[in-house]
């Protein structure tokens, strides 16, 4: 190489530097991969939210495809969800939602759900986050989405809307079907 | 008047904001012993808090910190050792809650990376260097057609020192470097 052109080097490496971090900055970076991902559903057994003295269990999550979604009324992404779960839980009945009430007050939630519709077939109470801690959730909403063979396929952070659900769950959800 | 009070509101609120991470460390925790307490500070500093991304679970004021700290701080009262403590969190939050990343055939680059472009680095400076000592060397020893012409150029200098010749001695000047 011609003493000239290596003048160019440190400019080429500057350039290809500045294109990485430019690139970081497209990413988002509360998107962790979750260390969940393609593992069994953590067994659990917690308080149903309807049913007094009733428990929701983990061997009630098998041969199915299951949207496990950790929600509270305190979290106001969450009612902007909400609709979204209501109406796609309708529309896809194949699916059985379960909806983890993640530290919240018990009768609010009841309310919330009694009021607004409620999409979850299961219901349970996590009043101290301990499932929470289980299932790697940093804040809410976040929801899971489990296989027929009760393996997690994939984490969804933050609200599920009907762009995200055609564009990330919808392609989940054909390899399942 | 009104400006003078905007201003104490003002200098309060930057006080608050200046000391919030002092608040965020103040919780009720009670250990067996000196030991136990140790290596609770320990792990809250080298844990990273999943919501926040760049804060530790000590600084860290979010809901999850605050339940994973409790976490911490339970396993160690039920005698868990660090390695099972760190296992457990690794196993839920993936190897991103580490700050300190384990070296695995993963994280090789995010370890080796920066010793080894610093190495890269001085070797080419070294290079650098010595070819600049090289070219100094070859070009400080005039052949005797040099010294001849340069003895001339510096006899002529003292009759006739017109600006064009200055301008000359100049540029040589500059060629030899």
């Amino acid at each position: 190489m011609s003493n000239r052109a290596k003048l160019f080097i440190p400019a080429v490496f500057f350039v290809a530097m500045l294109g990485l971090l430019f690139y970081g900055l497209g990413q988002n970076p509360n998107l962790v991969p979750s260390a969940l991902v393609n593992r069994p559903l953590p067994e659990f057994s917690l308080p149903s939210l309807f049913e007094t003295n009733g428990v929701v269990g983990s061997e009630q999550l098998k041969g199915g495809i299951y949207l496990v979604n950790f929600w509270a009324t305190w979290c106001a992404p969450c009612h902007v969800e909400h609709p979204y779960l209501v109406e796609i839980s309708e529309r896809e009945t194949d699916i059985t939602f379960v909806g983890v009430n993640y530290k919240d007050d018990i009768d609010d939630a009841r309310e919330f759900l009694g009021e607004r519709g409620n999409p979850f077939k299961l219901s349970l109470v996590d009043a101290n986050g301990s499932l929470g801690i289980d299932f790697g959730v940093a804040g809410a909403p976040e929801t899971f989405l489990v296989d027929q063979s009760g393996t997690i396929r994939y984490k969804h952070v933050g609200v599920i809307d009907n762009r995200v659900w055609d564009e990330v769950f919808v392609p989940l959800l054909a390899e399942l079907r | 008047m009104l400006k003078y009070l905007f201003k104490r509101f003002a200098l309060l609120l930057l006080a608050a904001v200046v000391m919030l991470p002092v608040f965020a460390a103040i919780e009720e925790i009670e250990f067996a012993d000196d030991e136990q307490k140790a290596r609770y500070q320990a792990l809250i500093a080298e844990l990273r808090c999943p919501m926040c991304l760049n804060s530790n679970l000590a600084g860290s004021d979010a809901p999850i910190a605050a339940d994973l700290r409790a976490e911490i701080h339970e396993q160690i009262l039920a005698g868990n050792s660090d390695d099972q403590i760190l296992a457990f969190l690794v196993d839920r939050y993936g190897q991103f809650i580490l700050y300190k990343p384990r070296l695995q055939a993963a994280t090789a680059l995010l370890w080796f990376a920066p010793p080894l472009l610093l190495l890269a680095g001085f070797f080419i400076m070294r290079r650098m260097l010595s070819n600049r000592r090289q070219l100094a060397a070859e070009q400080g020893s005039l052949s005797e057609q040099e010294q001849q012409r340069l003895q001339a150029l510096l006899g002529n200098a003292g009759d006739s020192n017109t600006d064009k010749n200055n301008k000359n001695d100049d540029m040589t000047g500059a060629n030899r470097g």
